[in-house]
């Protein structure tokens, strides 16, 4: 008998003062971020897909076409080309491509480059409905950041 | 009494008005309400304060498509929702919102809302199990149960109600508790009532809780377990329906118990009596109820079975008992 | 509530619960033969998003197969990063500095917490609470930017390298994590546990529902808060100490009940024993390197290799076959809860579905991980 008042009397009490909680908070302010109009900035060490780095002397990306990043990447989503200008010592990138739908951002990539030629974008806002929109030339978004 | 034409339309496009108004806005007042509680902002992209945001829900589920799943028993299937919203509307016919704002007075009023709140349950009854969908059909079953069990101590603190007044008309539940807070029967000071009848008051407000399928209580559309129990393979209007029953049944709840125990439209302080101070109460019993449902987590059907026939049931018979010794003593 | 049920074969029926279900957390499917409310019988089916993790590991050098890890129990990805590490460091023989080991616990031990904080949430929401989830996320949010911080991700961290961590960890973290413990310290008795653990409602809705005991526990191989929450105080961090964990005072709850209101104590009992760890793993964090030396390309000695971490979810054990080649032989992932879920069968017979469900919550499932 007494469990059974315990029950009424105690539990009536926790409820009360779950009441008395949520009632406190609905006048606290608001937490949450509100996205579209309060962007964040992300993390400095934030993984974003990946992009070319330049040079800052030459103006051209640092990459000398070693293949690293291919072979390091575990979802096989780089391809990259490269060929050898006449009269230079080096090789020239001409094509890099990033197939975003497969990557899953682990940056195997960047740690097995030796040449700092890749590194993480701070790009989060992507979306879309078309495949071919997440098939990135880095090669291209390099010169249209420059 | 006027007998003219004009007063049933015009009683008639107020309480659809009304109605309307509060199926619409009590969304987005709970929607809203969750939000602060969640220290989150809610509805805020459509109108000021997302205040229009019920209007793009409407048009939004008005141009879905009715869908009727095959397997399911057609014509019940159509009139469920409607059932949901028709008890609920009626009701209104008979409340009192002020001293001469009542479409209808009869004199056993209290005996016809009860009447049409069981209806309410059919709807939900018909509705799960027209769907010929197992969770709807479990939904429906739970409904039956939890009614039953809600509606004895709903009833037996009416009973004590109705002894106090000597009436069963809501219009002289509410006449005999105009002028100041201490005449309101939660409070009523001639005759001693005040010292139990709070007990009958909160026995009251969780039935009508439970009665109206609000959480904790929602054990017909407890969506971990059911899905979304007999609403589950509705969609467009007819989900938009049982919404819009489901808040109506809460107004009309809030309205009762302001009436029954709150002093219906009597203002606290025995001035300026009014429509307005019965909307206060009402809005204030409707914001409790929303708080409630964002604040626990939902019981058991059991448990809630326990909670009506082991406390609510035998705290209102005794309730009872005293509330008929306390009028043949003072 | 089991109570006896008389059901006559012809009247039962057979509930398809998911595989898209609000409680089941996933792509889960049980299959419930249900009398009236009562389960008679349950039986989960798996398989519906099963990826392949072991096999991929075979044809994958062992460090592509880290990124594997992450993406098994995406609650608690750091434990299984950690967990593979170790077994690969073992095979390769590589010495993990001293100050990786104590990044590798801190940033272990607040991933335990944001797993912890999800399950609390996620089963209040089985349970028809919805408030406690947004205050427990607000919470969450705090640790992940704290991680994100160091990691560069929020949810599928990779951080952990062979022999030490992907790079070090600063002043700013360092601050923000014991900002964040005496925030949550000061929010768990209210929050948590005067809106919830003290609600009436919560209690008999948890208090002798879901008994698994001590056999059953032994029967299916259970671990983790479901083990210790039936009164077995088993904790590979204790047990079988790895890293520097037995460095740091800590207790392992133990409750005797086997309930589900045990399980979910030993997990709110399990959050203070986090901070504690983290606390002293911040006062004792050594200088030095985070990183050995490690060769690009590993070619373990051929041989048979064994480690296990104590998950959030329970042991996560990580076997690994080498044969002197740059990819792993056979690599077996022991996870948790397919063995916790394993359970479910036998304990959710006779109960309501209501307690099934809430049952099912208590065992804090993760769907990915029972698939793998």
């Amino acid at each position: 008998m007494s469990e059974y008042w315990n029950d009424i009397f105690g539990g009536t009490k926790s409820l009360l003062v779950g009441l008395g909680i949520t009632a406190r908070e609905f006048f606290k302010p608001v937490v949450t971020e509100q996205y579209p109009w309060e962007v964040p900035v992300m993390m400095p060490r934030f993984r974003g897909h990946i992009e070319l780095v330049k040079n800052g002397e030459t103006g051209r990306p640092n990459c000398i076409v070693c293949g690293m990043c291919m072979r390091n990447c575990p979802s096989g989503c780089i391809t990259l080309t490269g060929k050898k200008p006449e009269g230079e010592k080096k090789k020239v990138l001409t094509k890099y491509e990033l197939d975003f739908t497969k990557c899953s951002l682990c940056g195997s990539c960047i740690e097995g480059c030796n040449f700092n030629a890749i590194q993480f974008s701070k790009d989060y806002n992507l979306a879309s409905t078309r495949k071919e929109d997440y098939i990135f030339d880095l090669l291209k978004r390099l010169e249209e950041q420059s | 009494m006027d007998t003219s034409i004009w007063r049933p339309i015009l009683y008639l496009i107020g309480f659809m008005a009304f109605a309307g108004v509060n199926a619409a806005w009590l969304g987005w007042a709970e929607r809203k309400g969750a939000a602060h509680i969640q220290r989150r902002n809610g509805p805020k992209e459509v109108g000021p304060f997302g205040l229009w945001q019920p209007l793009a829900d409407g048009i939004k589920l008005m141009t879905k498509q009715l869908l009727i799943p095959s397997g399911t028993d057609d014509i019940l299937f159509r009139i469920a929702p409607i059932l949901a919203m028709i008890p609920a509307l009626t009701s209104m016919v008979v409340i009192p919102f002020s001293g001469n704002i009542q479409a209808r007075p009869i004199d056993l009023s209290v005996l016809l809302i009860f009447a049409l709140a069981s209806i309410g349950m059919f709807a939900i009854l018909l509705g799960g199990w027209a769907s010929g969908n197992k969770y709807a059909v479990i939904s429906a079953a739970r409904v039956v149960s939890q009614s039953i069990a809600y509606e004895i101590p709903m009833l037996i603190t009416v009973i004590t109600i109705v002894m106090i007044t000597g009436s069963m008309s809501l219009q002289d539940i509410a006449m005999s508790q105009q002028g100041g807070f201490w005449h309101w029967n939660i409070f009523r000071l001639e005759g001693g009532h005040f010292i139990y009848m709070w007990v009958g008051f909160l026995i009251y407000f969780i039935c009508s809780v439970a009665e109206t399928n609000r959480a904790p209580f929602d054990m017909a559309e407890a969506e971990s377990e059911l899905v979304a129990g007999y609403m589950t393979e509705y969609g467009s209007m007819g989900f938009g329906l049982f919404m819009m029953g489901e808040y109506l049944n809460i107004v009309v709840g809030a309205c009762m118990t302001t009436i029954l125990f709150l002093g219906g439209w009597g203002s606290p302080f025995g001035f300026m009596p009014g429509i307005w101070w019965f909307l206060i109460k009402i809005y204030i019993l409707i914001f409790a109820i929303i708080w409630i449902r964002w604040t626990y987590p939902r019981t058991q059907i059991y448990k809630l079975l326990n909670l009506s026939w082991k406390i609510l049931i035998p705290f209102s018979l005794v309730n009872l008992l005293v509330t008929a010794a306390f009028i043949k003593v003072f | 509530m089991t109570a006896p049920i008389i059901c006559r074969e012809d009247e039962v029926f057979v509930l398809n619960l998911g595989p898209q279900h609000p409680a089941t957390h996933g792509v889960l499917r049980v299959k419930l033969t249900m009398d009236g409310e009562y389960v008679v019988k349950a039986e989960p089916v798996l398989g519906y998003i099963h990826r392949m993790h072991e096999k991929m590991a075979e044809d994958r050098t062992f460090a592509q197969f880290m990124p594997n890890t992450a993406r098994m129990d995406y609650l608690h990805a750091l434990a299984y990063n950690h967990g593979y590490v170790l077994a690969v460091e073992r095979a390769a023989g590589i010495e993990v500095p001293e100050r990786a080991e104590y990044i590798r616990v801190i940033t272990v031990e607040l991933n335990r917490l944001t797993s912890h904080l999800l399950w609390w949430s996620a089963f209040l929401l089985d349970l028809g609470g919805f408030s406690p989830l947004l205050y427990a996320f607000d919470d969450r949010e705090q640790i992940l930017d704290l991680l994100e911080r160091v990691t560069g991700s929020r949810l599928t961290y990779c951080y952990f390298r062979f022999g030490g961590v992907y790079n070090d960890i600063d002043d700013d973290f360092i601050t923000g994590t014991r900002n964040f413990i005496k925030r949550l310290r000061s929010r768990l008795p209210r929050f948590y546990h005067d809106l919830v653990t003290k609600n009436i409602i919560l209690i008999k809705r948890l208090k002798d529902i879901g008994f698994v005991s001590k056999e059953q526990c032994r029967k299916y191989g259970a671990t983790g808060p479901l083990l210790r929450g039936s009164g077995v105080q088993f904790d590979v961090r204790k047990n079988e100490p790895y890293s520097v964990y037995p460095e740091f005072d800590f207790d392992i709850p133990v409750y005797e009940e086997g309930d589900s209101m045990a399980r979910y104590m030993v997990r709110m009992d399990e959050i203070e024993q986090s901070m504690r760890i983290i606390e002293q793993a911040l006062d004792k964090l050594p200088d030095g390197p985070v990183r050995a030396k490690v060769p690009k390309i590993l070619k373990p000695a051929a041989g048979d290799y064994y480690a296990a971490v104590e998950a959030a979810r329970g042991s996560f054990g990580c076997r690994l076959v080498c044969n002197g080649g740059k990819s792993p032989y056979r690599l077996k992932l022991r996870s948790p809860t397919f063995s916790n879920l394993s359970l479910f069968g036998e304990v959710a017979e006779g109960m309501l579905l209501a307690d099934a469900l809430a049952f099912m919550g208590s065992l804090d499932l993760v769907i990915p991980e029972i698939d793998r």
